[in-house]
C-alpha cells in the first residue's frame, strides 16, 4: 500500500520537474510538454486524495483537468504553428521584438 | 437537490447560444458562392445577444431573489446580486470593446467571424467564473476565457509581434493555470470539497493539524498565484505589457477591461469566502503585492514612448489599486465588516472599464488607414486637429490620474478611504503617492497632444458611428460617476450585500 | 441659511468656459471676449448680491449664525464620509469671492486688449474663464474634497496657461516644473485631508470646526501632522520656501495671467485655506510657529532675490513670493483678518503692477529687461502714473491700502499673542527691501533717459483705453482698498476684522489667547517705524538709481559676491547642476554650505523628478523581453507568496 504522502511528494516532484523544464528549456514546444506535467502532477494529487477521501468526485476533476489540458495544447499547438509560419524557428529567446 | 431553474441561467445560456451562432455565420459567410464580408452582422448578433443577457441579468437584478433560484445546478452555479453585477460589467464591456472592434474587422476580413465568436465566448467563461463559488467550476469558466483570449491576441496571424505576444501570454498563462490546479487540487484534499462555503468551513476547523495546516496554505498560495496572474499583480505581470502591445488595439481593452474585472471578481469572492479563514496569513501578502504593483507599474509607464504600452503599466498601476482595496478586507468573519472595502472594489471597477476603454478607444479612433497612432510622438499636435478626441482623451487621462471631478478621484478615493478605516494609512499614504507619480505620465500625453499647433492640417478621420457610441458612453459615464456617484454606489453596495455565498459566514 | 442663488456664483464662469470653447473657434473675438467678461461679471454681481444678503443677515441674527449655503446635491456618501456638492458664504468666503471675481473681471478686460492679437484668442479666454471656475469653487467650497477639486482645477489652468505659447519650449518646461512642483504640494494636501478624514471622521469645515476642539488634543500629534501636511499643500500653491521654485518660471506665461493667478488669486489658496481652518491651526501651536517662520523667511529671501532682478516680471514675481511670506506670517501669528486684508490689498496692488507690466512690455515690444527701459514716464502716462500709486502702495506708505495691511501684520508679529520680536525684524527688513527693489524697478523703467535701441523707442506707444481704464480702477482700488481695515488706534473702524471675526477661532470665543498689552504710543512707534524704513528703502533707491546711477554700480563692484549672489538667485540652479552633473566636485565646505542653503530643496525637487525617472527605466529594462526571465519573476513571486505564507 502506497501510503498517501509518498504520492504527494512523487506528484510534488512531477511539479517541480515542470517547472525547471519550463524555465531551463528554451524551445517552446518542450516548454509547453513542461506545462503538462505539471497538470498532470495535480491530476496525480486529485487521484491520491480521492483513494484517501473514498470518493470518486477527485477523479472526475481529474478528467476536467485532462480535458483542459487538451484544450490548451489545442490552442497553444495553433498558435505555435502560426508562430514558426512567421519565423522559421520555436526557439523563445529569438522572441524579442516586444519588450521594456 | 438536482434542480435546475432555468432562468437563473439564461444570460449564461444566452451568451454560449451567441457564440455558437456567431461561429455558423462565420461558417456561412466562407461557403464558396457566398463569400462576403460577415464582420457587421457578425457584430450585431454578438451585441445582441450580449443585450439580451444584459436584459435578462437586469430583470434578475430586480426580481431577485424572487423569481428565480440563486443556486442551481446543485449548487454548482451562484447567481446572487454581486455575480449579477459582474455579469453585466462584463456584458457591457464586452459591448464597448465590440464597438471599437469596427475598424480592426474591417482589416481581419475572413475571421472577422471567429473573432466576434471569441469575444463572446470569453465573456461566456468570465460570467461562469463569476457565477459560480465551486473551484472546479471556477477553474472551467476561467481556462474558457483563457484560451479565448489568447488566440484573440494572436488574431492577425500574420502579424510577427502579435502572433509572439499571443505565444508568450499563452506560455506564462498555461504556467500559472498549472499553478493555479495545484494549488486547486491541494486545497480538495484539506477541506474534501470544491466548494468555497465548505473549504471556509474546513479551513476554520483544521487549524488544530499542523500538517494539514501547511498544506492548506500551500494550497491557498497556488490558488492565489494563479489568480495573481490574471489581474496582472507585481512580480506575476511581466506578460502585460507584451501581450498588451502585441494585441490589436480592441483586444487589449478587452484584455484590460473585462479579464482583469472578471479575476477581481473571482479573487474577492474567494478572499472573503473561501480562504476567509486564513486571513491572517494572506493578508501581508496583499499588502506587499499592492504595494510592489502599484509603484513598479507606475514608474515603468512613466519611461514609456508608446501610449498603448503605457496604459499596459497603466493597467498594472490601477491593479495595484484595486489591490489595495481587497489588501483592507478585515480578517473579522461577517460580511457587514467586508462591504465598504467590496463596495469601493466594485465602483472602482466601473470606473476603470469606462476610463481604459475611453483611452483606448481614442487611440483606435486616431488611427487612420492603418497607421497607428500609438506613441507619443504619433499623437503629437492632434488635440487641435480633432478638438473633440482630444478633449476626450484629456478626460480620460485625467480620470486615470485621479484627478477630480472625474470617476477615476471618486474610485480612488473611496478605495483609500476604505484602507483608512482599516487603519492601514500607510498603505493609503502610498496610494496617494503613486497616484500623485501617475499623474505625470497621464498629462504627458494630454500635453503633447496639445503641443504646437499643427501647421498642417491633418487629415480627416472619416466619421465612425460604433466607435463614437462607446467614445460618447465612456465620456459622459467618466463625468457622471465622478460628479454624481451616489447611484452606482447604491447599487454596488446592494451587489454586496446580496451576495449570498457571503452571508454564510455571518 | 439656504440661498439657491450662490451656486450661479461659480457657476457662471464655467457656463463662459464651456461655450466658448464649443463656440469659439466660430465666433468673432469681440463676442468671445464680452461673453468671458460677462459671465465673471455675472459672478461678481451675485457674489454681490451674497455680500448685501449676507450684511443683512449679519444684522439680524446672531453673527457666527451669518452663513450662507447652497446644496447642490449630495455627491459621495459612503459610511460615514458624507459629502455634498454645496457652497458656503460666510464672511471670510464672500470676501474673497468679490476680491476674486472683481479682479478677474478687470483681468478679463484688459486680456481684451493685450492678447487682441493672438492666434488663440478664444482658447485663451476659455482657460481663463475655467480658472475663474476653479478658483471660485476653492472659495465657496463646503468641505475639503470639494476644496480640493478647485485647488487642483486652478493649478491645471494655471498649468495650461503658463504653458500658453506652445511653441517655446521653455515655456513648455516652465510649465512642466509648476506641476511637478505643486503635485509634492497636491500630495500633501490630499494625505493631509485623508489623515484629517481619519481622525475626526469629517471633511466639511462645518464639521472639523464644531468637531476638531473635542475630538483632537491641543498641540497634540495627529493636529500637528495635519496642519503641516496641509501647510506643504499651501507652500505649493502659494509659492513658499521650499515649493516656490516655480513661480518665478510661472512668469513665461502671458502677463495678465501671471497678474490673475500668480500675484492675485491662486496663490493666495494657500492662505485662504488656512484661515478656513483657522480652528485647526490654533489647535497646533507647533505649525503656527512653522508657518510664520516660513513666511517670514520667504518674505526676506524673496525680497533680497528681488533687490537685483533685471526682469520686470521676475522682480514682480519675487515680490509676489515675498508678499505671500508675509501673508504668512500673519496667519502664523494668529493675525488672520489681518492676513485676509493683505491677501485682498496686495491683489489689488500686485495685479496692478502686472498690469502695468503688461503694458510696458506691450509698449517695449516684448522686452521685460529693465535695463533696457527707463524715461518711460512720459511716454506711458497712465501706466506711469497707476504704477506709481502700486509702488507706493506695496512699498508701505500711508494713506495708501500697503501700508494699513502690512502694518498690521508686522504689528501683529511683534504685539500679537503668538508675535516675537525676531519675527517682526525680519519682517520689518524685508520690508526696506521691497521698497527699495521697487522704486528701483520704478527708477529704472520710467525715469532717467530712455536706453532702448532706436527703433523700440521710436514705436512705444501708451496701450487702449481697454486696458488702461482697469489699471486705473485697481489704482483707486489700491489707493484707497486700505479704508475696509484701518485699525481702531488710528480711529479707523477696522471693518474687515470686524466682518471677519464670527469665523476666526480666537476671536468668536473657541479659543482665547491672551496678547502683551501695549499702549497705543507703542503702536504709532511701530507704525513710524514702518513708514520710516519704507522712507528710508525709497531714500537708497533714488541715490542709487536716480540721484548717482554709478553708485550702484560701484557699490555692486564692492559688494561682488554679495550681488552676483543675489543675481543668480542664490545659485539654485547651478546648485542643482553641479549636484546631479558634477558631484565629484564637490569640496566638503561647498557641500555644508550648500546644506544651509535653503535653496538645496530646488536641487531635490529635480532629484526627486530624476530618481522616480531612472526607476522607471530600470522597472521597464526588467522588461527584458526573453518569455524565460518572466517566468522566473514569476517563479519569484511564488517563492515569496509561498514563503511569507508558510513560515
Amino acid at each position: 500500500m502506497i501510503e498517501l504522502s509518498e504520492l504527494l511528494l512523487l506528484s510534488a516532484v512531477l511539479f517541480v520537474l515542470g517547472v525547471v523544464g519550463f524555465i531551463i528549456r528554451r524551445n517552446i514546444l518542450i516548454m509547453f510538454m513542461s506545462v503538462e506535467l505539471m497538470l498532470n502532477s495535480a491530476g496525480l494529487v486529485l487521484v491520491a486524495f480521492s483513494n484517501k477521501l473514498g470518493t470518486m468526485d477527485p477523479q472526475v476533476f481529474a478528467v476536467f483537468v485532462i480535458a483542459l489540458a487538451a484544450a490548451e495544447a489545442a490552442v497553444g499547438l495553433a498558435i505555435i504553428v502560426a508562430l514558426f509560419r512567421g519565423r522559421e524557428s520555436v526557439n523563445i529567446d529569438e522572441m524579442r521584438l516586444l519588450k521594456w | 437537490m438536482l434542480q435546475t431553474d432555468w432562468n437563473t441561467v439564461f444570460p449564461l445560456l444566452t451568451v454560449a447560444t451567441t457564440a455558437g451562432f456567431v461561429l455558423l455565420l462565420a461558417m456561412v459567410g466562407r461557403v464558396g458562392t457566398l463569400r462576403r464580408d460577415i464582420g457587421p452582422a457578425a457584430a450585431v448578433l454578438s451585441v445582441l445577444g450580449l443585450a439580451v443577457s444584459a436584459g435578462m441579468t437586469l430583470w434578475q437584478w430586480f426580481s431577485f431573489p424572487r423569481g428565480f433560484d440563486p443556486d442551481t445546478f446543485s449548487g454548482l452555479l451562484r447567481v446572487d446580486r454581486f455575480a449579477i453585477f459582474f455579469n453585466l460589467l462584463l456584458c457591457a464591456g464586452a459591448v464597448l470593446c465590440i464597438l471599437l472592434s469596427s475598424r480592426l474587422t474591417g482589416k481581419l476580413k475572413t475571421f472577422a467571424g471567429e473573432y466576434y465568436a471569441l469575444i463572446v465566448l470569453a465573456v461566456f467563461g468570465m460570467m461562469v467564473m463569476v457565477n459560480t463559488t465551486d473551484l472546479v467550476v471556477l477553474l472551467v469558466g476561467l481556462e474558457t476565457m483563457s484560451l479565448a483570449v489568447y488566440v484573440l491576441v494572436g488574431i492577425r496571424r500574420h502579424d510577427q509581434r502579435g502572433s509572439e505576444a499571443a505565444a508568450k501570454y499563452f506560455l506564462i498563462g498555461a504556467f500559472a493555470s498549472g499553478f493555479l490546479v495545484y494549488g486547486i487540487a491541494l486545497t480538495y484534499g484539506i477541506a474534501g470539497s470544491t466548494r468555497m462555503e465548505q473549504i471556509a468551513v474546513a479551513l476554520a476547523d483544521s487549524g488544530g493539524m499542523p500538517g494539514a495546516g501547511k498544506v492548506a496554505l500551500a494550497g491557498l498560495g497556488l490558488v492565489l498565484v494563479g489568480l495573481f496572474f490574471k489581474v496582472s499583480a507585481v512580480p506575476f505581470h511581466m506578460w502585460v505589457p507584451d501581450a498588451y502591445e502585441g494585441a490589436p488595439l480592441p483586444v487589449t481593452t478587452f484584455m484590460a477591461v473585462a479579464v482583469k474585472a472578471a479575476a477581481f471578481a473571482v479573487l474577492a469572492r474567494l478572499l472573503v469566502i473561501g480562504f476567509h479563514p486564513l486571513a491572517h496569513h494572506w493578508l501581508p501578502v496583499l499588502w506587499a503585492l499592492a504595494v510592489a504593483t502599484m509603484t513598479l507599474g507606475n514608474l515603468a509607464a512613466i519611461f514609456q514612448g508608446s501610449i498603448k504600452r503605457m496604459l499596459a503599466y497603466s493597467s498594472i498601476a490601477h491593479a495595484g489599486y484595486l489591490l489595495v482595496a481587497l489588501a483592507s478586507l478585515s480578517p473579522e468573519p461577517g460580511l457587514a465588516v467586508q462591504q465598504r472595502v467590496l463596495l469601493s472594489l466594485l465602483y472602482y471597477l466601473v470606473v476603470y472599464t469606462l476610463m481604459n476603454v475611453g483611452a483606448f478607444g481614442v487611440l483606435i479612433y486616431l488611427e487612420r488607414g492603418g497607421r497607428p497612432m500609438e506613441t507619443l510622438e504619433q499623437v503629437r499636435g492632434t488635440g487641435y486637429g480633432y478638438p473633440v478626441l482630444g478633449a476626450a482623451m484629456a478626460v480620460f487621462m485625467f480620470s486615470l490620474a485621479g484627478i477630480p471631478p472625474t470617476g477615476g478621484f471618486m474610485g480612488k478615493f473611496y478605495v483609500f478611504t476604505a484602507a483608512i478605516d482599516r487603519g492601514l494609512v500607510w498603505l493609503a499614504v502610498i496610494g496617494v503617492l503613486n497616484s500623485a507619480v501617475s499623474a505625470y505620465y497621464y498629462l504627458r500625453v494630454t500635453v503633447q497632444m496639445y503641443m504646437r499647433e499643427s501647421e498642417k492640417s491633418l487629415p480627416r478621420i472619416p466619421f465612425s458611428i460604433p466607435l463614437a457610441l462607446a467614445l460618447t458612453v465612456c465620456f459622459l459615464g467618466i463625468f457622471y460617476l465622478g460628479v454624481s456617484p451616489a447611484g452606482l454606489l447604491e447599487a454596488a453596495g446592494r451587489a454586496v450585500e446580496q451576495a449570498t455565498g457571503m452571508v454564510i459566514l455571518k | 441659511m439656504q440661498e439657491a442663488f450662490i451656486r450661479w456664483i461659480v457657476l457662471f464662469p464655467l457656463l463662459g468656459a464651456g461655450l466658448i470653447a464649443a463656440l469659439g473657434r466660430r465666433l468673432p473675438r469681440a463676442a468671445v471676449g464680452i461673453l468671458a467678461c460677462s459671465t465673471v461679471g455675472a459672478s461678481f454681481a451675485a457674489g454681490l448680491a451674497g455680500y448685501f444678503r449676507l450684511a443683512d443677515l449679519a444684522g439680524q441674527v446672531h453673527p457666527a449664525a451669518a452663513v450662507l449655503t447652497d446644496h447642490f446635491y449630495t455627491w459621495m456618501a459612503l459610511g460615514r464620509l458624507n459629502v455634498g456638492v454645496s457652497f458656503i458664504l460666510d464672511p471670510l468666503s464672500s470676501a474673497m469671492v468679490l476680491m476674486v471675481a472683481g479682479v478677474s473681471f478687470l483681468i478679463h478686460v484688459y486680456s481684451m486688449g493685450y492678447m487682441a492679437h493672438d492666434k488663440s484668442y478664444w482658447r485663451y479666454f476659455s482657460y481663463l474663464n475655467l480658472f475663474v471656475f476653479f478658483m471660485l469653487l476653492l472659495i465657496t467650497a463646503d468641505s475639503l474634497p470639494l476644496m480640493f477639486i478647485g485647488w487642483e482645477g486652478v493649478g491645471l489652468c494655471s498649468y495650461l496657461l503658463i504653458g500658453f505659447w506652445f511653441e517655446d519650449p521653455e515655456k513648455a518646461y516652465a510649465g512642466k516644473k509648476a506641476f511637478i512642483v505643486n503635485r509634492v504640494g497636491d500630495f500633501g494636501f490630499l494625505l493631509g485631508i485623508i489623515l484629517l478624514f481619519w481622525s475626526l471622521g469629517t471633511v466639511d469645515f462645518a464639521g472639523i470646526t464644531s468637531l476638531a476642539p473635542d475630538k483632537l488634543a491641543v498641540g497634540g500629534t495627529w493636529v500637528t501632522l495635519i496642519t503641516l501636511l496641509l501647510f506643504l499643500g499651501a507652500t505649493g500653491k502659494s509659492a513658499q520656501i521650499p515649493l516656490y521654485v516655480w513661480l518665478p518660471d510661472a512668469m513665461a506665461g502671458p502677463t495678465p495671467v501671471s497678474a490673475l493667478i500668480h500675484a492675485a488669486t491662486m496663490v493666495t489658496a494657500g492662505v485662504y485655506m488656512i484661515v478656513r481652518l483657522n480652528v485647526l491651526y490654533l489647535m497646533a501651536p507647533v505649525s503656527m510657529a512653522v508657518v510664520a517662520a516660513v513666511g517670514v523667511l520667504t518674505a526676506i529671501y524673496a525680497a533680497s532675490i528681488g533687490l537685483v532682478q533685471n526682469d520686470i516680471k521676475k522682480v514682480l514675481a519675487y515680490s509676489t513670493i515675498s508678499q505671500l511670506g508675509y501673508m504668512f506670517l500673519a496667519v502664523g501669528v494668529g493675525a488672520f483678518s489681518a492676513g485676509i486684508f493683505h491677501l485682498v490689498t496686495h491683489a489689488f496692488f500686485k495685479a496692478l503692477l502686472f498690469l502695468c507690466a503688461g503694458s510696458v512690455i506691450h509698449a517695449m515690444g516684448g522686452r521685460q529687461d529693465i535695463r533696457e527701459m527707463g524715461g518711460l514716464r512720459t511716454k506711458l502716462p497712465a501706466t506711469y502714473w497707476t504704477f506709481l500709486i502700486a509702488t507706493v502702495t506695496i512699498a508701505g506708505l500711508p494713506p495708501f491700502s500697503g501700508f494699513f495691511s502690512k502694518d498690521e501684520i508686522l504689528w501683529q508679529a511683534f504685539g500679537g499673542a503668538k508675535g516675537h520680536w525676531l519675527l517682526w525684524l525680519t519682517g520689518f527688513l524685508a520690508a526696506g527691501m521691497t521698497a527699495f527693489y521697487m522704486f528701483r524697478l520704478l527708477f529704472l523703467t520710467f525715469f532717467g533717459r530712455c536706453r532702448a535701441d532706436h527703433e523700440t523707442s521710436a514705436r512705444i506707444h501708451e496701450s487702449p483705453k481697454v486696458m488702461t481704464v482697469p489699471l486705473v480702477i485697481l489704482a483707486v482700488l489700491s489707493a484707497l482698498g486700505g479704508y475696509w481695515g484701518v485699525p481702531e488706534v488710528l480711529g479707523g473702524a477696522a471693518r474687515l476684522h470686524h466682518w471677519l471675526a464670527p469665523v476666526l477661532g480666537n476671536e468668536n470665543g473657541t479659543f482665547r489667547f491672551e496678547a502683551p498689552h501695549y499702549s497705543h504710543a507703542v503702536e504709532y512707534l511701530f507704525m513710524a517705524l514702518s513708514v520710516a524704513v519704507a522712507a528710508g528703502g525709497i531714500y537708497a533707491a533714488w541715490v542709487f538709481y536716480l540721484r548717482r546711477p554709478e553708485t550702484a554700480g560701484s557699490l555692486a563692484g564692492r559688494l561682488r559676491i554679495c550681488y552676483q549672489v543675489l543675481l543668480n538667485k542664490y545659485y539654485v540652479d547651478e546648485i542643482y547642476n553641479i549636484f546631479i552633473v558634477q558631484p565629484v566636485k564637490l569640496g566638503s565646505t561647498y557641500l555644508l554650505w550648500k546644506l544651509f542653503d535653503v535653496s538645496l530643496v530646488d536641487g531635490a525637487v529635480n532629484l526627486t523628478g530624476r530618481t522616480v525617472r531612472g526607476l522607471g527605466r530600470l522597472a521597464a529594462r526588467l522588461q527584458n523581453g526573453y518569455a524565460q526571465v518572466y517566468a522566473i519573476s514569476f517563479l519569484l513571486g511564488v517563492a515569496l507568496v509561498l514563503g511569507s505564507l508558510l513560515w
